[in-house]
């Protein structure tokens, strides 16, 4: 594929209106969306070993070719985003002796949101005699996503696990200790044992500077090249396969061409695409967004997993949300007054007229409902004018019992650091009223869909962490994605890239001369110049705030047809705006804040038009995906497994058509069943 | 809220750079730090004036990527709180801040109040790390380590790689990051058998790249991280003990 194929963005200056499409109504099939639903498209296959799933990846690791170190320095492995899974995969084929060229936007390696994840990370180490195995946590995770993950991919992951503590701990995270010296787990939410490993409330932090340490350790002996303040701006597809990136350095506004045998995106979630959400200010989808516009399928965009305990957004000028643990809701009780409205403080509610609708609905899990769970019964609270806090967007969080019954020394004990960081971001003491929370944006499931081997649809792309579809299905477990990025990173592509490479052979690199990355750097620049030139006069940070808006509202903790098709209209004149009125400060050649922005929210225009067409397409509801039309007597979700055990992966032409293509999913080890936390 | 800024404008890093005054007219006490200078960069832009270029990411204290320096404090007025989770409601009355970029000599600016802090990562790379090959790490559970030393471990773990200790300390000093890794990998069974090496490693870039320490706790003051004093005794006993012992370990 050419650029001179694609929508040229000076085209697109030329033509500022929305694509032309059909408004949406409920009734209207796939197609009328501009989405094309072909039954004749190639199912896809995602190459797992026939078989019991059980050995599928010890076969399969015995299958793969290898490349002999003698001959390793000779290919070269391109790896964008040094998080978990980015300096993972770096530091692991940096060490077996690949050259590798890695790639960060940050100013350091350490800076990738992996190092906010506060909670933990499993493992099936199935020590204790609690129960755990190998297939608890598949039937744990495969159940907890809804049945929308691929069954094999979940045993690698919990076969590998064990391992990911052992290297983690020994390269220098300090998980937290028994007194006996032994290691400390707790448990999390949906699960019935004790595998979740920690240190402290920053378990994201201590891995990912000890994944960031191993890295620069590479570095250090020569086989990881560094490319900080580089940002990945397309892929490169010559010949029918992966063959390089274009970046931008964010310093010298330097556009390049960096050629490799193999491309591996690390670059994480796109849970930032509704604005207010619990990823950093940073973080974007524009590496994967481009690998797709290049070919890559994207798996399940509009699986969004919303975390019930963040914080509501309080004012116009709020820059994103706070994830609060979701520890607290062990202690915690959610409510919101009977009475919709109530001017009263919450301290002067009685009893009586406070409704525990958590506890109220679902008594067996109660305030531990799963995540989506809690989100969706928040959000039909705050919808239906209940909602507390100055913009009655929020529910409670009460800890008035358990300070009662503990003492304050005890809930002190155990949340205090939380609570300084609510009383830090909010003013209010939650030892003295209730906390408020509110459902927001937090994991996306969805990202490039990959095989067995985690190669996407492109030969020699690979994708790794929450930038992929792997693992999660449609909902995931706390505790499990910092296992995956981990997973991919150290222990998968390590034996899957070589393989690539060993049947590739070590051919010379693409020329920076030949034509396809010369249309790339073409096109980067192109849409660069556009930008600087815009004659505008919004900032591109105010359309992804109303971008943000119009998902949550549409595309958000539930959908519904009439939802998604306004939103989907709503989208595409957002985005004609966006191209009509954009304004972009400043020059290139220099660090421009504004400039990258505008490139992130572009894609993100056409990322969120996705997600709402994969919404709308899947008419059943599953795990986060909760369709308001498909649920069954009592309100809770309907699943609809006769037609929609797959995954959908969707194409988009060269004229932003989308196309979707859809992989089976079966099960060996979990047998389908409906989820249940009543 | 009214708020008078005096903000660095550097256009580049061979630009000489001066302050600019600006005002913002609708500050609130909830606002923190960055959220200011967000909200005076919607302003600036409605002006016709390039915003200002400031560093940020999780806005939650962790990831290390902000810090500007306000009225001559690192991160801001708060003491040990980085510039993301500085709140206007803890500043008192003050109606006028100053805000510039970190200043050290190690961290020159890239542009306004962005700097480059990459001198932190070389002291890393120079042996900040453990030398164990993926998949050869012995089980877990089997390497024992003592609650207390687990939990040490992670007090100096908990470094953010802010560099606002080589901004705050007047020679402009890394003790307090360099001896942060120090002692946390030293505490760890695997980190401990090249504590030695690592040790003289660090002092070396130290000595190359930034100010020599004379004790004056500055940097303790604005550690977001709490890091405590004790790593940058731990960073002179450290290059003591693996000077005298000339041994890896
Ligand atoms: C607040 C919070 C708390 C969480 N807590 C937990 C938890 O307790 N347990 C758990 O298991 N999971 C948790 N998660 C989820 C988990 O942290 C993430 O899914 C995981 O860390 C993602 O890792 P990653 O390596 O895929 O991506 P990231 O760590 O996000 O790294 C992405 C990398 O890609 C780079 N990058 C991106 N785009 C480009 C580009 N175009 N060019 C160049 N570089 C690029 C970035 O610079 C960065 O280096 C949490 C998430 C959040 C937001
Ligand atoms: S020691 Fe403290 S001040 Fe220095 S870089 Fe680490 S967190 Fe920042
Ligand atoms: S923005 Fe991450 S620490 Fe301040």
């Amino acid at each position: 594929m050419t650029t001179g194929e694609r929508p040229g963005f000076l085209a697109r200056r030329r033509r500022p209106t929305a694509p032309a499409s059909e408004p949406v109504r409920a009734s209207q099939s796939a197609t009328a969306f501009g989405a094309e639903v072909d039954s004749m498209a190639p199912q896809l296959d995602a190459h797992v070993p026939a078989g019991d799933p059980l050995t599928a990846w010890a076969r399969r690791c015995a299958e793969y070719r290898l490349v002999s170190p003698a001959n390793r320095r000779k290919f070269t492995v391109i790896v964008v985003g040094t998080g978990l899974a980015g300096g993972g995969a770096a530091a692991a084929l940096g060490e077996l002796g690949f050259q590798v060229d890695s790639f960060t936007f940050h100013d350091a390696p350490r800076r990738a949101h992996s190092v906010a994840a506060q909670g933990g990370i499993n493992a099936a180490r199935a020590r204790k005699v609690d129960g755990d195995s190998i297939v608890r946590f598949v039937t744990d995770t495969i159940k907890g996503g809804d049945f929308r993950g691929r069954e094999a991919d979940v045993v690698r992951l919990a076969t590998e696990s064990a391992r990911v503590i052992d290297h983690l701990q020994a390269i220098g995270a300090p998980f937290a200790r028994e007194y006996g010296g032994q290691l400390a787990t707790r448990s999390f939410g949906g699960v019935q044992v004790s595998r979740t490993y920690y240190t402290r409330g920053q378990t994201g932090q201590q891995l990912e500077v000890a994944t960031a340490q191993a890295l620069l350790r590479q570095v250090q002996r020569g086989t990881v090249r560094l490319h900080t303040r580089s940002e990945m701006l397309d892929l490169v597809v010559a010949d029918g396969r992966a063959q390089g990136i274009v970046t931008r350095n964010l310093v010298t506004g330097e556009v390049e061409f960096h050629a490799g045998h193999a491309v591996v995106l690390a670059t994480g979630g796109y849970g930032s695409v509704y604005f207010h959400s619990t990823l950093a200010m940073n973080s974007n989808a524009t590496a994967t967004w481009r690998a797709h516009r290049r070919g890559a399928l994207f798996a399940s965009p509009s699986f969004v997993q919303f975390h019930p305990t963040a914080l509501p957004v309080s004012s116009h000028w709020q820059s994103k949300t706070t994830l609060m643990s979701e520890s607290l809701r062990n202690d915690g009780r959610i409510w919101v007054p009977k009475q919709g409205g109530d001017p009263r403080p919450a301290n002067q509610i009685p009893e009586d007229e406070r409704d525990y609708y958590l506890e109220r609905r679902y008594p067996a899990y109660g305030n531990l409902t799963p995540r989506d769970v809690a989100s969706r019964a928040a959000r039909d609270e705050i919808e239906s004018g209940r909602g507390v806090g100055p913009l009655r967007n929020s529910v409670y969080l009460d800890f008035r019992d358990a300070i009662a019954r503990l003492g304050k020394a005890v809930i002190a004990e155990r949340y205090g650091n939380l609570f300084d960081m609510y009383h830090d971001a909010t003013g209010e003491d939650p030892y003295v009223e209730p906390m408020r929370i509110a459902p927001g944006a937090h994991f996306t499931m969805g990202g490039l869909w990959s095989d067995f081997d985690m190669m996407t649809s492109v030969p020699g792309l690979f994708v790794a962490g929450e930038a992929g579809n792997g693992y999660h299905g449609a909902n995931r477990l706390g505790a499990n994605s910092l296992l995956s990025a981990c997973v991919d990173g150290w222990f998968t592509l390590p034996h899957s890239v070589p393989n690539w490479l060993a049947r590739l052979g070590s051919g010379p690199l693409l020329a920076p001369d030949a034509p396809e990355p010369q249309a790339s750097i073409t096109a980067v620049n192109e849409r660069v110049g556009w930008f600087l030139a815009s004659a505008g006069s919004v900032r591109p940070v105010a359309f992804h705030r109303r971008l943000g808006a119009l998902l949550y509202a549409g595309c958000g903790v539930s959908r519904s047809a009439a939802t998604l098709g306004d939103t989907l209209d709503q989208i595409r004149e957002l985005r004609a705006e966006f191209w009509r009125e954009v304004k972009v400060d400043g020059r290139a050649g220099q660090i421009n804040q504004e400039l990258e922005k505008a490139g992130r929210v572009a894609d993100f225009l056409e990322l969120a038009e996705l997600m709402v067409v994969d919404a709308l397409d899947r008419t059943e509801s599953c795990g986060a995906h909760f369709r308001a039309e498909f649920v069954l007597p009592d309100g809770e979700a309907r699943r609809d497994d006769a037609h929609w055990a797959n995954v959908s992966a969707w194409e988009t032409t060269p004229d932003g058509a989308h196309r979707r293509h859809s992989e089976p999913l079966t099960f060996q080890l979990v047998p389908l069943q409906v989820r249940d936390y009543r | 809220m009214r708020i008078e800024l005096e903000v660095w404008r550097q256009d580049g890093p061979q630009d000489r750079g001066r302050f600019e005054q600006y005002v913002v007219v609708d500050a609130t006490p909830e606002m923190s730090l960055l959220e200011l200078l967000d909200r005076l960069n919607d302003q600036l832009v409605e002006q016709g004036i390039e915003p200002v270029q400031f560093e940020s990411d999780c806005r939650e204290g962790v990831c290390g990527a902000c810090g500007v320096t306000v009225d001559d404090r690192p991160h801001g007025p708060v003491p040990k709180t980085p510039s993301c989770r500085q709140h206007l409601r803890a500043f008192g009355d003050v109606s006028r801040l100053r805000i510039e970029p970190l200043r050290s000599a190690a961290f020159p600016v890239i542009r306004d109040l962005v700097v480059d802090r990459t001198a932190l990562d070389r002291v890393i790379w120079a042996g900040g790390f453990v030398d164990v090959e993926t998949g050869t790490a012995p089980d877990a559970d089997d390497v024992l380590i003592t609650h207390d030393d687990a939990e040490q471990a992670l007090d100096f773990a908990a470094c953010i790689g802010c560099g606002a200790c080589v901004a705050a300390c007047p020679n402009g000093a890394a003790h307090l990051f360099a001896g942060a890794k120090l002692a946390h990998l030293a505490l760890l069974p695997h980190g401990r058998l090249e504590r030695g090496r690592r040790a003289r490693a660090l002092g070396q870039v130290l000595d190359d790249e930034f100010g020599p320490c004379s004790s004056y706790g500055e940097c303790v003051e604005v550690c977001p991280a709490g890091i405590p004093l004790a790593a940058v005794a731990a960073m002179h006993r450290e290059r003591l003990r693996g000077l005298f012992r000339g041994k890896a370990d």
